[in-house]
């Protein structure tokens, strides 16, 4: 479980996040929504400490994350993997050595078994045959896929994905937000998603968190989402006139009852 | 003057992480023979090439130079190889290696930082100043000296062809003057020097990459920035080194 209490964070005189407390549970998905431009990026990555907090604090466990030092930073990280939103790979290795590379820095399988392991993790984001390509070579939406694929290829403990279906056609978005959830359920994670997509939010959101105006504006889970009346969030949810009309014919039925 | 204090500050900072013990020696050592080869192995076309072509140089000037009938003939071959195993190969082909190695260094690391590899490391739970810099400071002095050793002998080689092929020296003369009170520990205090400047080199430029912050646009500017600091800092411990082990 982590926790984050009162976290601040500004870059000079912009407040991006402010005065923020929320918990995302072992097992469950927690998504973390918000327009563009809104901190989503920055939350995440003061939550794995790689922006420092102005204040507050980020509690892996109960354990203030902040306050530890490298070696005890290290060893949480470990149990970590995080999807960037640029994808993050590294491009002097090839797609398949991007996935290994974690197993090989922490793991003591053998060679074949890593190999195994980095299909297996590949398979799971519908990515066949370019095990030996380099990021350069494969497209935007492969290389986030890929990234997917290390990012779960040492089973994590916690998940941290920045949009991990930005720019993915609506199938193959499709199979990784079902990939996420299944994980987490299987092995128990505490995964953080961002994301701008509807679509996920009511596929995976156990419980959705909707950043606005630098603060935590609307929390709940994606069942109540449909029904809210926080105006903010329903100008988020419903920009299309499409879903608007769909949202009122609901009521309406709603009323009927 | 503040900022080359945090300069200095943030670079002892990262140097403690570069020592610190490695996480997985094996993957360590993969990066150290690729550091050796991309740093090392591929610097030689460049170095053979310059230690030729100013060895020749530097043997047809001293014969130029040495007209008077006073002078023995043999001078010009002392003269080239005291020239080139004290200041050419060690300070000059170092400052050579800082501009070709140097901002490659500089600039992958830049662009791993700048791109989120470095992040990617971090979040994994490696030590990435150690991972990314540890193996090419150790390639770097391990392999400059070969590097220089080389460079040593084809400067002398590439006088000696040239400087027949230009009718300036006899072989004769020339290899006399090579062998003529040759001092040994000129070799020593040249390969201490390449030592610290390949510490420099790889060290410095390792830095300035590390620490990009921006875009692509930053990337090219950390590695022109590393060159210029890795040049100054040879140039001043050339000096440095020079009073203590010559005078
Ligand atoms: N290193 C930084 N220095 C200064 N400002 C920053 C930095 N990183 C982010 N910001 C600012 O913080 C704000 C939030 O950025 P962030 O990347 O978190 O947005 P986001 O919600 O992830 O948006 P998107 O959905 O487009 O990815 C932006 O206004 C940005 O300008
Ligand atoms: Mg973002």
């Amino acid at each position: 479980m982590i926790e984050l209490i009162n976290v601040n964070k500004s870059f000079g005189k912009r407040t991006i996040i402010s005065d923020f407390s929320c918990r995302f549970e072992q097992g469950r998905a927690n998504l973390i929504i918000g327009e563009s431009g809104s901190g989503k990026t920055v939350l995440l990555k003061c939550i794995v400490g790689l922006t420092e907090v102005d204040s507050g604090q980020v509690l892996y466990n109960g354990r203030d994350f902040i306050k530890m030092n490298g070696r005890e930073k290290q060893n949480i990280r470990k149990e970590m993997g995080m999807l960037f939103q640029g994808g993050a790979l590294f491009d002097s290795k090839t797609v398949e050595e991007n996935v290994v590379f974690p197993l090989s820095m922490f793991t003591d399988m053998g060679e074949e078994e890593k190999i195994e392991r980095a299909n297996f993790c590949l398979s799971r984001v519908n990515l066949k045959n370019v095990n030996h390509l380099y990021p350069s070579e494969i497209s935007g939406g492969m290389k986030k896929r890929v990234a997917i694929a290390r990012a779960i290829a040492t089973n994590p403990r916690y998940l941290f994905c920045d949009e991990p279906n930005s720019g993915l056609d609506p199938k193959t978005a499709n199979v990784i937000d079902k990939l996420i959830h299944d994980i987490t359920i299987e092995y128990n994670m505490t995964t953080v998603v961002i994301t701008h997509d509807m679509n996920s939010v009511m596929e995976i959101g156990d419980k959705v968190l909707y950043l606005y105006n630098s603060r935590k504006w609307w929390e709940g889970a994606k069942e109540s989402i449909l029904g809210t009346d926080n105006k903010e969030l329903q100008e988020f949810i419903y920009v299309s006139k499409f879903l608007k009309e769909i949202r009122e014919r609901e009521l309406g039925d709603a009323g009927k009852k | 003057m503040t900022t080359l204090f945090s300069h200095i500050g943030r670079y002892f900072i990262m140097m403690r992480h570069v020592f610190a013990k490695p996480e997985k020696m094996r993957m360590y050592r993969i990066e150290l023979f690729h550091a050796i080869e991309t740093l090392g192995i591929n610097s030689l076309p460049i170095i053979a090439i310059i230690s030729l072509f100013m060895g020749a140089v530097i043997t047809i000037q001293a014969a130029f130079g040495f007209t008077s009938p006073w002078v023995p003939l043999y001078a010009v071959g002392v003269t080239t190889r005291d020239s080139i195993i004290l200041e050419f190969s060690p300070t000059i082909v170092s400052l050579i290696l800082a501009g070709k190695v140097g901002s490659n260094i500089a600039s992958e690391i830049g662009t791993m930082r700048v791109t989120e590899q470095i992040d990617a490391l971090e979040i994994m739970g490696i030590n990435s100043s150690a991972y990314l810099v540890l193996p090419k400071i150790i390639a770097c002095v391990i392999i400059n000296p070969f590097l220089i050793i080389i460079s040593m002998f084809l400067g002398v080689f590439g006088g000696w062809v040239l400087g027949m092929f230009a009718h300036v020296i006899t072989s004769y003369q020339y290899v006399y003057g090579l062998q003529f009170e040759f001092r040994p520990y000129n070799v020593t205090y040249a390969l201490i020097k390449t030592i610290v400047f390949a510490f420099i080199i790889a060290s410095v430029s390792a830095y300035h990459g590390y620490y990009t912050n921006g875009g692509a646009l930053e990337v090219g500017k950390s590695s022109t920035k590393a060159v210029v600091y890795c040049d100054i800092l040879i140039l001043l411990f050339n000096f440095i080194l020079t009073q203590l082990l010559l005078a």
